[in-house]
Order: structure tokens, then C-alpha cells, then sequence
């Protein structure tokens, strides 16, 4: 068996939900702070016509115009559009890195299209994490570090950093490699690393913007069965993607065009990532990534 | 719909027994527990040891500053100490009357002034009516020559003063061998001369012999040595001297009337004022100076010459460091520069730190205390060169290596003041990023 294979393994194991010793979560953040899986059923987005026009000199752009949605937690959620549909912009908004020109922006019951940058920066530290489609690793910094990242500036302790970190390295199945550094990984183990990264602050959302843009079809299968894995544990995800094929490991998708969304519908029958990675993993069991 | 919905929420096992999240949650007392600045800190080094020759270069300006501003100061403590010393050791609470008006004394309206040293007009009996004066403890007139002295077959030039007995303790002189001649030997004049230290080395050291009864030769006349005095030390040559009784020196060295000088010492410096002003009252009389003349002589205290000396080497201090200082604004303008760059490379990595909850804070601190490692880094090499290099300078014009801690503390001060002054910038530039464009930059 190959070593990704074994890593796979270990996903495997990591995944079932077995240990009875884990403590419920308690509603962090105030009242509104939705903690994974918690609560069940109310909406951790809720975007109400919103508006962003970017101004390029004199020349005002809309790239949305008017856009609605709601997701529910424990939802994953597909956004597709081409290029210039306005996804992007919807992704940084939904992402808190970008404040609407107009209309109204909920997370987990809190708005934030009017924070400020100090809050927004807490926003995106505890409640979103991010995967992204060039990983964005820090290159200097090994494995561990880089996940280590978001408890820095979420001010946790070392040991609890360090053993957070470590937890969520063997949670991707990396946890034989945590200290390596990003140019000794292969993209697919990069990518789990950005995904570890994004979950040791336990968000309440995770944002995954191409996530296998850069890999190849094997290793997306690999990538996007991680991500089912932590859906099923009740993670609420939202992927941009542009590929049809990707967007249906979701079990809803949404479409953009020209800044609106012009449908929104669920996947009546998602692919299943974990079940396309075994039948891969069979049929070339010496191949590695 | 509602088997749609059941079906986008059915792997959630939101209804199972195992609802647990992915990793232990976070409680609200698990934030803000630690600080960030030592990770900060090790950040900093990290990224500056991730370009280790870049970093050295950049200190290079910082540390070339700092060194010439200690080598600087060192030099000018060192040169400020010896001439302290050499004031000093010349008596402490002493007034020194020289022939001439002088310019301490400054002008009274005489149409003629003489310049100091230039007129002859003090006598031995000039000294001896100022040694009357309330709370002058000792008096000694002055008369100097230079000439050639010979031992043996060994020969020297050096200065031959005539003084009285009470010079050994205005100049606070030691004896190393035998004893400084007495008044009798000044009252009649006798050949009896005290060597300073440099002299004796100079002229029996290849004999080998005892000084003390020894005769040696001073302008065709001879002395009997009768003592030697120990070193005081100081490069400015205060050992090289001769000692001879004031009358023997007028008689027989000079043939003259005139002194060139008078020591007076007084017994506390808080008298050193009244004392000049009745020296000044009592010379006018004897030498029938009238109201709106200038005097034939001029006072200076030993007080005096060690605040212009000490203006001197201040002024000194202040134009080299000052100079060294232009160095170190270069070096600061280098940190600015390399951090604008460095800000510049790596935007995307400030777009990742933001886009993962970095405040702006966070990354302004990071690149400021990168900036401040880096000034403090030169600092701290520049403070061990300059060290080095005053030590050197010290050691080779021989004077005093004085380390004050105000050149120990001054490095670490204004390498910070630099780092935070030139880190500011660049600090600002990598905060105000927007996390969009800084993501998609390269």
C-alpha cells in the first residue's frame, strides 16, 4: 500500500466520529456563536440583497447586483459561475474581506457588512477558514507552523497551539509529516495542510475558493473527500469553483452570472469523493502523490 | 423539496450520538490568553535569517554608525580624562599669576595691551607679599628654562624650573628617592636640584647608579641631585622636569630679577574667588597700577582652565559625533529601504496572514520589530568594534580608556530610536494592504 494511501487510512479512522470522550461544544462568542454542527438547521450565511460596485477611476463597475442567500448549517454549498460572473467578489464578501457596497451580510446571527476592519479581522480568524486555490502556505514555515497560524493571532497558548496543530495535521492524514515544509509536500499534501490550517480555530464556516484548481483530478478526489468528510461531521462549507464535475461533490449549488445569482438548486445526488478515492486507490495502488 | 432538504442534510449527524466537531471546540477563555510578541520576536529573526546576507549588509550602515560614534566618544572621554589629569596634577585649587593683562582679567581701557608672558614684571617679592594673603596655604614662584643636562656621558634636554619648597604640595608631587631641597638651600641658594622621573630614567638608568648625592651638569653649572620624584603619569610629558631652588635658579641659570610665574594655592576652592580679588588688589598697589590702567598681570585658576578644558573636549565630542552620526542616519535610510523591499516581497505572505485574522496591528509589529532587530543587531556589533577601536586609539596616543556607561547604553538607544524611526514606514506600508490584492499579488 502506498504511503498516501495509508495517510488516506488514517483519514479514515480520524473521521469516525468514535470518541465519546470528546466534550459537547458550548456556543462560543456569544449566544450567536454557532460552533460546528451545533444547532442545527439555523442559517450560518444569510445575505440580503447585497450590492458591490468597485470604482475603476471614473467608471463605476457592478459586480454584484442584488444578490440573496441563506445557508444553513451544516450545508455545502457549490458556488459556480464563469469568469466576471462576480463569484469572486461574493467569495471576498463572504469572506470578510471585503465589506458590501449595499445590502446586509449575517454571520452565525452576527452582521458583519458593517464591521470594522479590527472586527472583521476576528471575524475571519475564528469564524471562517479559509482554503484557498494556491494553498498559500508560508514557505519558511513548516507544516506545523503554518497551522499553528491562526491561534498566533487568535492568542492561544503554545501547548494548546502545539497540540491543536498537531491534532489537525493527523486529522488530514499528515501527521508523519509535520515538519515539513511546503516545498517538500506534494500539492494534494499542501492543499491538506491549508486544510488543517483552516479548521484549528473551529470555524463555523469553511470557504474553500478552487481548492483543486491546482491539482490534478486524482488528487482532487483526495482533496474533495476531505472536505466531504468534515461536511458529514456537520462543518458547514461553501466551494467556489468553476468546474461543474467539482461542484457536484456538493449537495448544493448556486450560480452566478453578470453579478446575480440565477439559480439555486440542490444536488439531488452528490457525487461520493471517498468512494471514487477507493476505486482509484485499487486500480493504480503503486502509483503515489 | 423536503426530500431534497432531507437529503442535503443527511450526512449530518446532527440526530447521532457522536456530535462532536472536528477538533475540540474553541472556549471563549482558550483567546487572547497569549501574547504575540515573543512569537514576534522568533517571527523576525526567522525572516531575517531567511536572508542572512541581506540582513548583514543592511546592518552593515547601523553598525559602521554606531561603531564611529563609541570610537568617537570613547576617544573624546580618553582625551577629556588627560587633560583633566594633566590640570590636576599641575594643583588643584590653584591660582596661577602671569606676567602680561592677559585676557581673563579682560580689558580696562589701557590703550596698549601686552600679551601674557610678554612683559617682565612679577618679582620673587611679588610671591612673597602674596603669600600673606588670608587662606593662601602655599606659594611658589616660577622661573623656567630649558637646557641640555648632562650625567656622565649621558645628556638629555628638559625643562629646569625654579621654584620654592612649597611647589611639592601645590603640584602635589611624590618622592620616590631622597627629598625635595629645603629653604635653607633656597634662602642660600645651593645647586641642589629634584629630578622628575623621566630624567632619572634618562640619565641613570644605563648607570645603574644611586641619583641622590649624584652631580650632574645644567648649563655649564652643577647640581647635586637630592631627590627623585615618582611618575605622575599622563602622556603629556609631566615627569620630564626639573626642580631647583627659585634663588639658585635666578642667580645662576638666569641672572634675572624678573619671574615668569607664581603658584598660588589656596585651601578651598570656595575661597579661590576672594583670593584672586585680593591678589588682584595687592599687585595693582605694588606695582601702582591706577584706576583705568590696565594690569601688568593676569590670574588664572586651575578651576578655570578645567571648564574651558572641558568646553574644549565637549565641543570636540559633539562635531565628532556628530559627523559619526551622519553615518548612522545613512544606516537608518538603509533598514527603511530594505524593509519597503522586503514589505514589497512579500505582500502575498502579509495577504495570507490577514486573509487568516492577522490584525493590521500584527502585521505592522511584525515587520516594525524586524526593523528593530535589525538596527539593534548593528547596534549591538557596532558597540563591541567601537569598543575595539577606541581601545586601540586609546592605546596608541596613550591616554586614558575611559568606558562611561553612557557609551554602553547610548548603542542600544539609538539603534532602537533608528529601527522604529526608519521601520515605521515600511511597518505602515505592509498594515495598510488591502488582503484582496495582497493575496492575489505574487
Amino acid at each position: 500500500m502506498t504511503k498516501n494511501n495509508q495517510e488516506m487510512q488514517e483519514n479514515n479512522i480520524s473521521f469516525s466520529p468514535t470518541d465519546p470522550t470528546v466534550p459537547v461544544p458550548t456556543p462560543d462568542m456569544g449566544a450567536s456563536r454557532v460552533v460546528n454542527a451545533d444547532n442545527q438547521g439555523q442559517p450560518v450565511i444569510v445575505i440580503h440583497d447585497v450590492h458591490k460596485i468597485y470604482h475603476l477611476g471614473q467608471t463605476r463597475v457592478p459586480a454584484l447586483r442584488g444578490v440573496s442567500l441563506e445557508v444553513s448549517a451544516g450545508e455545502f454549498v457549490a458556488v459556480r459561475g464563469p469568469s466576471g460572473s462576480g463569484k469572486s467578489s461574493f467569495m471576498n464578501i463572504i469572506g470578510c474581506l471585503d465589506r458590501p457596497s449595499k445590502g446586509s451580510y449575517w454571520l452565525t446571527g452576527k452582521e458583519v457588512s458593517r464591521l470594522s476592519n479590527y472586527e472583521l479581522a476576528r471575524v475571519r480568524n475564528r469564524l471562517i477558514g479559509f482554503v484557498f486555490q494556491g494553498f498559500n502556505l508560508l514557505s519558511r514555515a513548516s507544516a506545523q507552523s503554518n497551522v499553528e497560524l491562526p491561534m498566533i493571532y487568535a492568542g492561544l497558548t503554545k501547548e494548546m497551539r502545539q497540540r491543536r496543530a498537531r491534532q489537525a495535521l493527523q486529522l488530514v492524514g499528515l501527521g508523519t509529516r509535520m515538519d515539513h515544509k511546503p516545498a517538500q509536500l506534494s500539492g494534494g499534501q499542501q492543499q491538506r495542510v491549508a486544510i488543517a490550517r483552516a479548521l484549528v480555530n473551529s470555524p463555523s464556516l469553511l470557504l474553500a475558493d478552487e481548492p483543486t484548481g491546482n491539482l490534478d483530478s486524482r488528487t482532487s478526489v483526495e482533496v474533495m473527500a476531505i472536505l466531504q468528510a468534515l461536511n458529514q461531521q456537520g462543518l458547514t462549507i461553501v466551494l467556489v469553483t468553476h468546474e461543474p464535475d467539482i461542484a457536484s461533490y456538493a449537495s448544493r449549488q448556486v450560480i452566478f452570472r453578470d453579478g446575480r445569482l440565477i439559480r439555486d438548486e440542490p444536488i439531488s445526488n452528490p457525487r461520493d469523493a471517498q468512494a471514487e478515492w477507493d476505486i482509484l486507490s485499487t486500480q493504480n495502488p503503486d502509483e503515489d502523490y | 423539496m423536503s426530500i431534497q432538504e432531507q437529503e442535503r442534510t443527511a450526512p449530518t449527524p446532527a440526530s447521532s450520538p457522536q456530535k462532536h466537531s472536528i477538533l475540540p471546540p474553541l472556549k471563549k477563555e482558550d483567546f487572547d490568553r497569549a501574547g504575540k510578541l515573543g512569537t514576534n520576536i522568533s517571527l523576525a529573526i526567522e525572516a531575517l535569517w531567511a536572508n542572512r546576507l541581506r540582513s548583514l549588509l543592511t546592518t552593515l550602515g547601523i553598525f559602521i554608525g554606531i561603531a564611529s560614534v563609541v570610537a568617537a566618544m570613547l576617544m573624546t572621554q580618553g582625551v577629556s580624562a588627560s587633560i583633566t589629569n594633566t590640570i590636576n596634577s599641575l594643583g588643584t585649587n590653584t591660582i596661577t599669576i602671569a606676567p602680561g593683562s592677559g585676557n581673563s582679567t579682560g580689558n580696562r581701557g589701557g590703550p596698549v595691551r601686552a600679551a601674557s608672558g610678554t612683559t617682565l614684571s612679577l618679582t620673587s617679592d611679588d610671591a612673597k607679599a602674596v603669600a600673606k594673603i588670608p587662606d593662601v596655604s602655599s606659594v611658589s614662584p616660577v622661573l623656567s628654562v630649558s637646557a641640555q643636562i648632562i650625567y656622565g656621558n649621558q645628556n638629555w634636554n628638559t625643562r629646569i624650573q625654579g621654584v620654592s619648597a612649597g611647589m611639592q604640595q601645590i603640584q602635589n608631587w611624590d618622592i620616590a628617592q631622597g627629598g625635595w631641597f629645603s629653604s635653607d638651600d633656597e634662602q642660600a641658594a645651593h645647586s641642589v636640584a629634584v629630578i622628575g622621573d623621566t630624567v632619572y630614567h634618562q640619565l641613570f638608568d644605563t648607570s645603574g647608579t644611586d641619583p641622590i648625592g649624584q652631580k650632574i651638569r645644567i648649563r655649564d653649572q652643577v647640581f647635586r641631585v637630592v631627590g627623585v620624584l615618582k611618575s605622575k603619569g599622563g602622556g603629556f610629558g609631566a615627569d620630564d622636569i626639573i626642580f631647583v631652588p627659585i634663588q639658585t635658579a635666578l642667580y645662576r641659570l638666569k641672572s634675572s630679577t624678573y619671574i615668569d610665574q607664581i603658584s598660588v594655592q589656596v585651601d578651598d576652592a570656595s575661597n579661590i574667588d576672594a583670593v584672586q580679588q585680593n591678589i588682584t588688589t595687592l599687585l595693582e598697589q605694588r606695582h601702582r597700577i591706577t584706576k583705568g590702567q590696565a594690569d601688568d598681570f593676569n590670574l588664572t585658576n586651575s578651576n578655570q582652565l578645567l571648564q574651558t578644558a572641558n568646553q574644549f573636549t565637549t565641543i570636540l565630542t559633539a562635531l565628532l559625533v556628530g559627523i559619526a552620526g551622519i553615518s548612522l542616519a545613512v544606516g537608518g535610510v538603509g533598514i527603511m529601504n530594505i524593509m519597503i523591499v522586503s514589505v514589497t516581497e512579500r505582500t502575498r505572505e502579509i495577504g495570507i496572514r490577514v486573509s487568516i485574522g492577522a490584525q493590521r496591528n500584527d502585521i505592522s509589529n511584525q515587520f516594525l520589530i524586524e526593523a528593530l532587530v535589525l538596527s539593534l543587531l548593528g547596534g549591538a556589533i557596532g558597540l563591541l568594534v567601537g569598543l575595539l577601536i577606541g581601545y586601540g586609539i586609546s592605546s596608541a596616543l596613550s591616554i586614558p580608556f575611559v568606558v562611561t556607561p553612557i557609551a554602553l547604553i547610548m548603542p542600544f538607544v539609538v539603534s532602537s530610536a533608528i529601527g522604529i524611526i526608519f521601520g515605521l514606514y515600511p511597518a505602515a506600508r505592509a498594515a495598510r494592504l488591502d488582503p484582496i490584492d495582497a493575496l492575489r499579488s505574487l
